[in-house]
């Protein structure tokens, strides 16, 4: 992605809110990041559109499992050497309680950054962070970096 | 031939409880096809569901929503009675990447029902390619989760469960 290329090459960090900006799958489910120095919360705000049960109402489970892959894609963008998002391997989520119709947040943890692949633990919860509705631990296949960075490392 | 009426109900009816679902309609989730124990669902290719845009692949969730979607129904068509269903966990293994510009479409089978658990294993691929999986999937579901249930399934699957049991009827 030229966004992160273009990152990598001013020595800068990532513009994750430009990241989500150019992300269309983002941008629909309407998930903002929040930042506060390194510390990346994603936020899934609420929408109509988002719910799977009317009836309770609940978040559909696939919107808080997308809302958490995509909250490990962006920390590792964000920790990333390479200029492509990282691709999920598999992705495991426990659902913990029913997503109630407002936000929702998510942060991530990389529990291992290897070479080619990261491991990640994802957690997500509404009014209450010791209440997670659900949380996820996945595997990502990591872009290889440029050559040009393996080069001067090498 | 009460299975087949299961499978034609599902056919017919099924989308009118997957419209009720505002999620579902918002990236036009639909019910193929279904019979006792399985579920054909699809979500047509397009530009809001791509997770990378250097590529156009369409985004990982929207694959885990269509194999959770998927796996649910499944596990409704399993059960005796009617019954709400909560997702305990869910596992997606992706194989490869979705071809941009085409329909992805689910299978899921539930092949075992407990008395408290559902197991649920499932399958997203392109046209009609099962055997080569863009995902697979398993998934745990708790039964009787909570008393509130969608009204529009709660109505479609009592006519689905009816036909089921028309069948055991006659054996």
């Amino acid at each position: 992605m030229d966004l992160l290329r273009k990152a990598r090459e001013d020595g800068g960090t990532v513009d994750l809110n430009a990241l989500i900006d150019a992300i269309p799958y983002a941008k629909f489910l309407g998930i903002t990041v929040d930042q506060k120095g390194t510390e990346i919360t994603t936020v899934l705000n609420f929408e109509e559109k988002l719910i799977g049960n009317p009836v309770l109402p609940a978040l559909h489970g696939g919107v808080i499992g997308a809302l958490l892959e995509m909250t490990a894609i962006i920390q590792l963008a964000y920790d990333a050497k390479g200029d492509a998002l990282p691709k999920p391997i598999d992705i495991t989520v426990d659902y913990l309680r029913s997503g109630r119709p407002i936000d929702t947040y998510a942060r991530a943890r990389v529990t291992k950054h290897g070479r080619r692949v990261a491991n990640v633990q994802v957690e997500a919860w509404q009014e209450d962070r010791m209440k997670p509705i659900a949380a996820a631990h996945g595997h990502f296949l990591l872009a290889p970096p440029p050559e040009s960075t393996q080069d001067a490392a090498g | 031939m009460d299975e087949d009426k299961l499978t034609k109900m599902v056919e017919e009816s099924g989308n009118a409880l997957i419209q009720h679902v505002p999620h579902a309609r918002a990236i036009g989730l639909k019910i193929v096809t279904a019979k006792k124990d399985h579920a054909w669902l699809e979500v047509p290719y397009a530009p809001h569901l791509v997770g990378n845009p250097d590529t156009g692949v369409i985004h990982g969730g929207v694959i885990t929503t269509l194999l959770d979607n998927a796996s649910g129904v499944a596990v409704q068509l399993a059960l005796p009675e009617r019954s709400s269903i909560a997702t305990l966990d869910l596992r997606i293994d992706y194989m490869r990447p979705a071809e941009p510009g085409k329909t992805i479409k689910a299978h899921a089978h539930c092949y075992k029902v407990t008395q408290n658990v559902a197991f649920v294993r499932g399958a997203a691929y392109h046209d009609e390619n099962e055997d080569e999986p863009i995902a697979t999937s398993v998934g745990t579901f708790m039964l009787a989760a909570n008393r509130a249930t969608p009204v529009a399934m709660a109505a479609q699957m009592a006519k689905a469960l009816e036909a089921k049991d028309n069948k055991k009827g006659d054996a």
